[in-house]
């Protein structure tokens, strides 16, 4: 029996998916996949890509964190913000990659931590399109926010 | 009786009032209509959040694992975060507010438990506070009329820090409650310390669920974002109940502005017809005299 995935964020559901193989996710003890008949499990996410394949189908999506729990097939996901691929503007992107990058050399220890989260978030999107890039994109667009 | 020139200068500014908020009521309408979506929008992500929290609260429950958001204290300092709109016009939206939070910020009862400070969120409700020279920890005005997460978070960061520094010892949350599109009710909801939700007790096989990292660390995870998730749902819920308080309010002076062109008509047309009349009288009357 597939998974059904659920990607919720405090503004909005992003997905609900019911024919779902694999879901991929970076928990915060390095990726994990999950897979049909998982045994109960919550944990943390670290700003990162999800991958979604159903049949031979792979889907990317950016999570900035938050958590994920498994309930009998069940996948929900409870992002602090969430992106599908195509929503992944690159240029700001880049743009926030710059600016976390120069905050970071000149930051003093308070900034430090949070310039760091920032760089790492805009680096995770990057890696995102470019995953998309490589597999040569097309599934849903998802870029024009479905009222 | 007043004369007609002036009854018709009454009728036109009338006219210009009702004009004015009915522009206001459609506003109101269309915003509220948003307003009252996203307030749901929200809603699935509590609910799976307050689930997760209920899977954990017998990590919450133990006193060695403790969480410093979960820890009861004597209360010598209480801290309202207050949620009013910036602006007027909305019936009697803010002056229940007002009421509300004054019952428990300056009633009997604020002397009993020590000190109260207060973050206001909106205009109207740090104005009037202002002048019982409370103190603020913090205020927060023009959030927008759809304030996001990163709107709100700065305000659940300031109760948070000041709740594990030790400077107060309970958050409570004031905002006027969305029941529906002509009922509001202020409520004060504590959100500091965390209650946990009971955990779903229907289930009673009890999941055993896995935590990564560990059960204490999703805890610790968990329980800022629950704070700024329950901030952020209030604030949805306010905006939607000021947009339907200020959509009905100004419906009802739309229509009393209407009734009364109506009454105002009717006395300007018989004072119309009283004027003809007697100058009809007066003509007829200077013909007969004419005659002789």
């Amino acid at each position: 029996m597939p998974l059904t995935l659920e990607i919720i964020t405090g503004e909005r559901r992003l997905l609900r998916q019911e024919d779902v193989d694999e879901v991929i996710a970076p928990g915060s003890l390095g990726e994990l996949g999950i897979l049909p008949n998982h045994a109960p499990l919550v944990t943390s996410l670290v700003p990162g890509e999800l991958r979604v394949k159903t049949g031979s189908e792979v889907e990317e999506f950016f999570v900035s964190g938050g958590f994920l729990e498994v309930l009998s097939d069940e996948v929900t996901v409870l992002a602090d913000a969430a992106e599908h691929g195509s929503e992944i503007d690159a240029e700001r992107a880049e743009e926030a990659r710059r600016r976390a990058e120069e905050r970071l050399e000149q930051a003093s220890d308070a900034d430090r931590a949070r310039a760091q989260a920032a760089l790492s978030r805009s680096l995770q999107r990057l890696r995102v399109l470019e995953h998309r890039r490589r597999r040569g994109g097309g599934g849903r667009d998802m870029s024009r926010p479905t009222a | 009786m007043a004369n007609t020139r002036e009854i018709r200068r009454r009728i036109r500014s009338v006219e210009n009032t009702a004009k004015i908020t009915n522009a206001i009521q459609l506003v109101a309408a269309s915003k509220m209509r948003r307003a009252q979506d996203r307030a749901l929008q929200a809603r699935p992500y509590a609910e799976k959040m307050q689930a997760v929290l209920g899977h954990l609260s017998g990590v919450a429950s133990d006193p060695e694992s403790a969480h410093p958001l979960l820890e009861r204290r004597d209360i010598n300092e209480t801290t309202v975060i207050l949620i009013t709109p910036d602006r007027g016009l909305c019936g009697g939206l803010i002056a229940n507010l007002e009421r509300h939070t004054g019952e428990i910020v300056l009633g009997p009862e604020a002397g009993g438990s020590g000190d109260i400070s207060m973050i206001p969120v909106g205009r109207k409700g740090g104005d009037y506070f202002q002048r019982f020279g409370i103190d603020f920890r913090a205020s927060f005005q023009e959030l927008g009329d759809y304030p996001g997460l990163a709107e709100t978070q700065p305000i659940s960061r300031i109760a948070i820090d000041d709740y594990t520094e030790g400077r107060v010892d309970r958050v409570l949350l004031v905002y006027a409650s969305f029941v529906n599109t002509v009922t509001q009710v202020p409520v004060t909801v504590p959100i500091l310390p965390v209650e946990p939700p009971a955990s779903d007790e229907d289930s009673s096989g009890e999941t055993q669920y896995i935590f990564e990292p560990s059960p204490q660390e999703v805890l610790a995870d968990l329980l800022p974002r629950y704070v700024d998730l329950l901030v952020y749902q209030a604030v949805l819920e306010a905006a939607a109940s000021e947009q339907s308080a200020r959509m009905v309010a100004m419906r009802n002076a739309t229509d009393a502005a209407n009734d009364m062109i109506s009454d105002l008509t009717l006395v300007y047309n018989k004072a119309r017809q009283e004027q003809i009349t007697s100058e009809l009288l007066d003509i007829t009357g200077g013909v007969e005299a004419l005659k002789g």
